[in-house]
C-alpha cells in the first residue's frame, strides 16, 4: 500500500499509459527485490492473500484434524485408506500447521509489516505536523459552503479557529484561511489493530513452546502428582523442560453427576458435573470441585473436568481364592446412558495371562435379542458383561500398549462368542468363576473416574492483551471520521465573506454534514459576538450622554 | 411452563403469517415502484432541494442518480406497518420460549434461529431512524419468513435444560452478539445484492427491475453496506474474542481449529478482506459487494451445514 495514505483511502484510478510502447526501465538484482517487496506489500497482494487464507482454512473443517480430532484421523485412514493417503501427504490432516497454510499467514504477516512500518513513520510524522495548507480553490472541495458576516477578518478567523479547537481540530493559520485536521486516531488506531494482530502470532509463535498439557484419568480415592510420568498423555510446547512441571497433586474425593431424562426422547438429559478434589500444593492442602466451565488454577496451570466414567473395582482370585488382581478399571463410555468399554489386563497370578473385554451398563436393561443396554447413565442397574482370554498378552515386549485395548488375535478365547461357554455377567458384589478352574473375577465395587487436563498456556495474557488492544484499534479505525476542514476569509463592502469546505481522510459519510455544522456553529459564534459589541456600544453610547 | 411453549409457538406462528403478508405487501411495493414513472421521484427531489436551499448558503449539487428514495407507497407504509407488528409477535415468542425454559432463548438450533431472526428483524427496523431501508422489506420479512418457517419445522425441539457445556454467562453474551452480527451481516448482504442489481441496471443489462431507479444509486448502497457491515464486523470479532475466552474456561484452551472456530475464522477474514476491498484500486463497487455477500453466505452456510452435518465441538443443534 501506499504509505502516504491513510489505510481506507480509496485510490484513484491509474492514469492510461500514453503510449503502449513504452520503454520499461532495466531492473537489475536490487530493483527486482525492490518490485517483489513492492508487489508483496500492495493492497491488492494483502487482499489476495486473506482470501486465500479463508479458501485454504476450509480442507481443515472438512476432514478431521489431529490436533483436535485424532482418533477421528484414525478413522478416516481406516474407512479411506487411499484418500487419506494422498491427503496425509497434502497435510491436510494438519492443515493448520501444514507448510501451505503457514506460508499464507506468514506472506500475509510480511505484507503486513511491510505496510504497517512505512505507515507508522508517516503517521508519527504527520501527528507532529501542522495540517496542510488550505487549498486554492475550496469550491471544488466536499460540501463547500459560503457565508456572510459582519466584523473583519481576523475576529472572523479567530472565532474560527475556537470553534474548531472546540471541535476537536487541531488548527494552522495560513494567511487569511485556517487548515483543520482532525481523527488522527483513526489511523493510530488502524496501526495499533495491524500491530496487536502481529502481537497474536508472535506470542502464540513463541510463549506457545513453553506451554504442556497433559491429560489424566483419576479414580475416586486415587490421587495423581503433577509430574511427566503421571499423566496418560502429554504434548509438551517446543521449549518445555521438563523441571518446569510444579509439584502438586489431586486427589479425587467424590464425583456428582445430575441427570434428568427427557420424557419424550427418553434421552438423558446431563444438568451438572461436580469433581470435588482435594488438592496440595507447597504441602498445604485444600479442596476444590472442578465443573466444566469452572476449571481450577493451581500454580500457574488451569485443570479442566474433561470427561468422566465408571471405574468397576474388579478382583481376581486364583483357583485357591488368593487375590491376585483388585483394581478400578476405568471404562471408556461409549454413549450418553454410559455403556462403556473396558479392558482388563491380568498378566501375574494365574497359571495363563488373562486378558477380559466387556461392557458395563449402569442401568442394564435386556434387549429382545437378550444383549444389555443402559437406559440411564446413574448406577441403577449396574452389570459388568466381560469375555475372557488366555495367552500371551504381549506386556513384557517393551512396546506400550494402551490400556484401553486387547489384542485377541492370538489369544484364546476361554467365554463368549464361540466358546460355548456364556460371557461372564456381573452384578455389584456378584463374583463368578472362570472356566477350567482358572480362578474367579468379582465386581467388587463401583467408584467413578474423571478424566482431567492439566494446563499451561503462558500465551494466554499475551494474546488477551493484543485482542483487547486490537478490538480497540478496530472501532477507532472504522468510527474515527479523519477530516480535514478549512475556511478562507475575505473582506467584502459589509463584511466578511467565509468559504467552507472539507476533504475525507478515510470513509467518511458525514463529511458534507460536518462542514454544514461548522458552518452554522461558526456563524452562530459571530453572530453573538457581533451582538454583544452592539450591546456594549449601545451601553457606552448610553453612559455618556 | 408447557403453557407458555405452546403459546410461544403459536405466536411464532401468527408472526410468520403477518410476515407473510407484510412480505407480500412489500413485493407490491417494488412492483409499483416499477410501474410508476420514474421522473415523478426525481422532480420530488430538485423541489425539496430548492426549498432547502438558502439565499445565502450555495449548496453544492448533489448528483439526481444518487438521490434518497422518495416517499413510501401505501403499500410499503402497510407493509411495514405489518413487519413491526409481526417482529412484536416474534419477540413476543422469543421472550416466552426463555421465560418457559427459565434461560436465554439461544441454547439449539431452533431457538437460536428464532432469536437471530428476531434481531436482523429488529436491527432492520430500528435502522430505518437512522435511514430509509423500506426498500429492502421484501428482501429482509421474505429471508425472515423462510428461516422461521425452517426452524419450527425442521429444527424444532422441546425445551430442555441447559447442559453443564453452556452453563456459563458468555453463552448469554457470545451468542448474542453473534446473532447481532448475523443481523447486521443480513441487511448489508441486502444492500449489497440492491447495489449489484442497481449497477447492472445503471449498466442497461439488465432492462427489467424498474423499481431500481426509485432506490439510492449504487453508490450510495455501496457507502451504507460498508457502514452496516463494519458494524456486524466489529460485533463478529466481538464473537470470535468472547469465543476464545468461553472456550478456554469450557475446553481448556481458547483456539483449537474446531469446526466452528474454523468458520468463524474464515467469515472474519472473508469481512477483513471486504473492508481491504473498499480501499483497493479496482475492487471497489462490485467486487466488493460480492465479497459482502459471499461473507454473509458463509454466516448462514456457518449455522446450517456446520451445525448439522460438521462434527466438531460445537454440536448443541439438539438434533439428533
Amino acid at each position: 500500500m501506499e504509505p502516504l495514505r491513510p489505510s481506507d483511502h480509496h485510490d484513484t484510478e491509474a492514469p492510461e499509459p500514453r503510449s503502449t510502447t513504452i520503454a520499461q526501465p532495466r531492473l537489475d538484482a536490487v530493483g527486482w527485490l525492490r518490485f517483489f517487496w513492492r508487489q508483496l506489500t500492495s493492497m491488492r497482494t494483502a487482499l489476495l492473500l486473506l482470501l486465500l487464507l479463508a479458501v485454504a482454512a476450509i480442507p481443515g473443517s472438512l476432514v478431521p484434524q489431529r490436533s483436535a480430532d485424532p482418533n477421528g484421523v484414525v478413522q478416516y485412514e481406516r474407512n479411506n485408506p487411499e484418500l487419506f493417503a494422498v491427503l496425509d501427504t497434502l497435510q491436510v490432516f494438519d492443515t493448520y500447521s501444514s507448510v501451505w497454510f503457514s506460508s499464507i499467514y506468514l506472506l500475509l504477516f510480511v505484507s503486513l509489516i511491510g505496510c504497517v512500518i512505512p505507515r507508522t513513520q508517516h503517521h508519527w510524522r504527520a501527528l507532529r505536523a501542522a495540517p496542510p495548507a488550505t487549498p486554492a480553490r475550496l469550491n471544488r472541495l466536499v460540501g463547500y459552503t459560503e457565508r456572510h458576516a459582519a466584523g473583519e477578518v481576523a475576529a472572523a478567523l479567530e472565532a474560527g479557529e475556537r470553534v474548531l479547537r472546540r471541535q476537536g481540530f487541531r488548527v494552522a493559520r495560513y494567511g487569511d484561511s485556517i487548515s483543520a485536521e482532525r481523527g488522527y486516531l483513526r489511523e493510530t488506531g488502524n496501526l495499533v489493530f495491524h500491530f496487536a494482530l502481529l502481537g497474536v502470532l508472535l506470542t502464540v509463535g513463541v510463549a506457545g513452546g513453553f506451554g504442556y498439557n497433559g491429560q489424566r484419568v483419576i479414580v475416586q480415592g486415587q490421587s495423581f502428582t503433577n509430574q511427566l510420568t503421571s499423566f496418560d498423555s502429554f504434548s509438551p510446547g517446543r521449549f518445555f523442560d521438563e523441571t518446569r512441571l510444579d509439584p502438586f497433586s489431586i486427589r479425587l474425593d467424590d464425583f456428582v453427576p445430575v441427570y434428568d431424562l427427557d420424557t419424550t426422547t427418553g434421552f438423558p438429559i446431563a444438568l451438572d458435573f461436580t469433581a470435588s478434589v482435594t488438592v496440595v500444593e507447597n504441602g498445604v492442602e485444600r479442596t476444590e470441585d472442578i465443573k466444566v466451565n469452572e476449571p481450577i488454577d493451581i500454580a500457574g496451570t488451569t485443570t479442566y473436568l474433561l470427561g468422566n466414567g465408571f471405574a468397576p473395582w474388579i478382583t481376581v482370585y486364583d483357583s485357591e481364592g488368593t487375590a491376585i488382581f483388585s483394581q478400578p478399571v476405568p471404562f471408556l463410555p461409549q454413549d450418553s446412558n454410559l455403556t462403556s468399554l473396558g479392558v482388563v489386563k491380568v498378566p501375574d497370578g494365574l497359571d495363563e495371562q488373562l486378558g477380559m473385554i466387556g461392557f458395563f451398563y449402569p442401568s442394564a436393561v435386556p434387549l429382545e435379542s437378550g444383549a444389555l443396554t443402559s437406559v440411564f447413565p446413574q448406577p441403577d442397574q449396574p452389570v459388568l458383561t466381560l469375555n475372557a482370554f488366555v495367552g500371551d498378552l504381549k506386556l513384557n515386549e517393551g512396546v506400550p500398549r494402551s490400556v484401553y485395548s486387547l489384542k485377541t488375535d492370538e489369544l484364546t478365547q476361554i467365554t463368549g462368542g464361540d466358546t460355548g461357554v456364556e460371557s461372564l455377567v456381573l452384578g455389584l458384589g456378584d463374583a463368578v468363576e472362570l472356566p477350567d478352574g482358572l480362578g474367579s473375577v468379582e465386581f467388587t465395587s463401583l467408584p467413578r473416574f474423571v478424566s482431567l487436563e492439566v494446563h499451561h498456556d503462558p500465551t494466554q495474557v499475551g494474546v488477551l492483551i493484543s485482542v483487547v488492544l486490537a478490538f480497540l484499534g478496530l472501532l477507532t479505525s472504522l468510527f474515527v471520521p479523519r477530516r480535514r476542514l478549512w475556511i478562507a476569509a475575505e473582506t467584502t463592502g459589509d463584511g466578511v465573506r467565509l468559504q467552507y469546505a472539507g476533504l475525507a481522510r478515510g470513509d467518511d459519510p458525514r463529511l458534507e454534514r460536518a462542514v454544514a455544522e461548522l458552518a452554522d456553529s461558526h456563524e452562530a459564534t459571530l453572530r453573538d459576538a457581533s451582538s454583544e459589541r452592539t450591546v456594549a456600544s449601545t451601553q457606552l453610547s448610553a453612559s455618556r450622554s | 411452563m408447557e403453557n407458555m411453549v405452546a403459546l410461544s409457538l403459536v405466536a411464532v406462528y401468527s408472526a410468520m403469517g403477518v410476515y407473510t403478508i407484510s412480505f407480500i405487501l412489500f413485493t407490491f411495493d417494488l412492483a409499483k415502484r416499477s410501474a410508476a414513472e420514474p421522473t415523478s421521484a426525481a422532480v420530488v427531489e430538485v423541489t425539496s432541494a430548492r426549498q432547502a436551499g438558502g439565499i445565502s448558503t450555495a449548496v453544492r449539487a448533489t448528483t439526481t442518480a444518487d438521490s434518497p428514495p422518495t416517499g413510501a407507497t401505501r403499500y410499503q407504509r402497510a407493509a411495514f406497518a405489518l413487519a413491526l407488528l409481526g417482529w412484536v409477535l416474534h419477540v413476543g415468542a422469543t421472550v416466552l420460549r426463555g421465560v418457559a425454559a427459565g434461560r436465554v432463548p439461544w441454547v439449539n438450533m431452533f431457538e437460536f434461529g428464532l432469536t437471530a431472526t428476531a434481531i436482523g428483524m429488529g436491527v432492520f427496523l430500528v435502522a430505518q431512524v437512522w435511514k430509509d431501508l423500506r426498500f429492502l422489506g421484501a428482501y429482509i420479512t421474505g429471508m425472515t419468513v423462510l428461516a422461521l418457517g425452517i426452524v419450527t419445522v425442521n429444527f424444532y425441539v422441546d425445551v430442555i435444560p441447559l447442559p453443564p457445556a453452556l452453563q456459563s454467562v458468555w453463552l448469554v453474551i457470545h451468542v448474542f452478539v453473534a446473532s447481532l452480527a448475523t443481523g447486521f451481516f443480513a441487511i448489508g448482504a441486502g444492500l449489497s445484492i440492491m447495489q449489484l442489481l442497481s449497477a447492472r441496471r445503471a449498466a442497461h443489462k439488465a432492462e427489467g427491475l424498474r423499481f431500481l431507479d426509485t432506490l439510492p444509486g449504487a453508490t450510495t448502497l455501496e457507502s451504507l453496506a460498508y457502514r452496516v457491515n463494519v458494524v456486524g464486523f466489529v460485533f463478529w470479532t466481538f464473537t470470535l474474542i468472547a469465543g476464545a475466552i468461553w472456550a478456554e474456561r469450557a475446553w481448556g484452551r481458547y483456539w483449537g481449529w474446531d469446526t466452528k472456530e474454523v468458520w468463524t475464522f474464515i467469515i472474519w477474514t472473508l469481512f477483513a478482506a471486504y473492508i481491504h476491498a473498499r480501499a483497493t484500486r479496482g475492487w471497489r463497487g462490485e467486487r466488493s459487494a460480492w465479497l459482502a455477500i459471499v461473507g454473509f453466505s458463509a454466516v448462514i452456510f456457518n449455522y446450517t451445514i456446520v451445525n448439522l452435518f460438521f462434527t466438531g465441538l460445537h454440536s448443541y443443534s439438539g438434533l439428533l
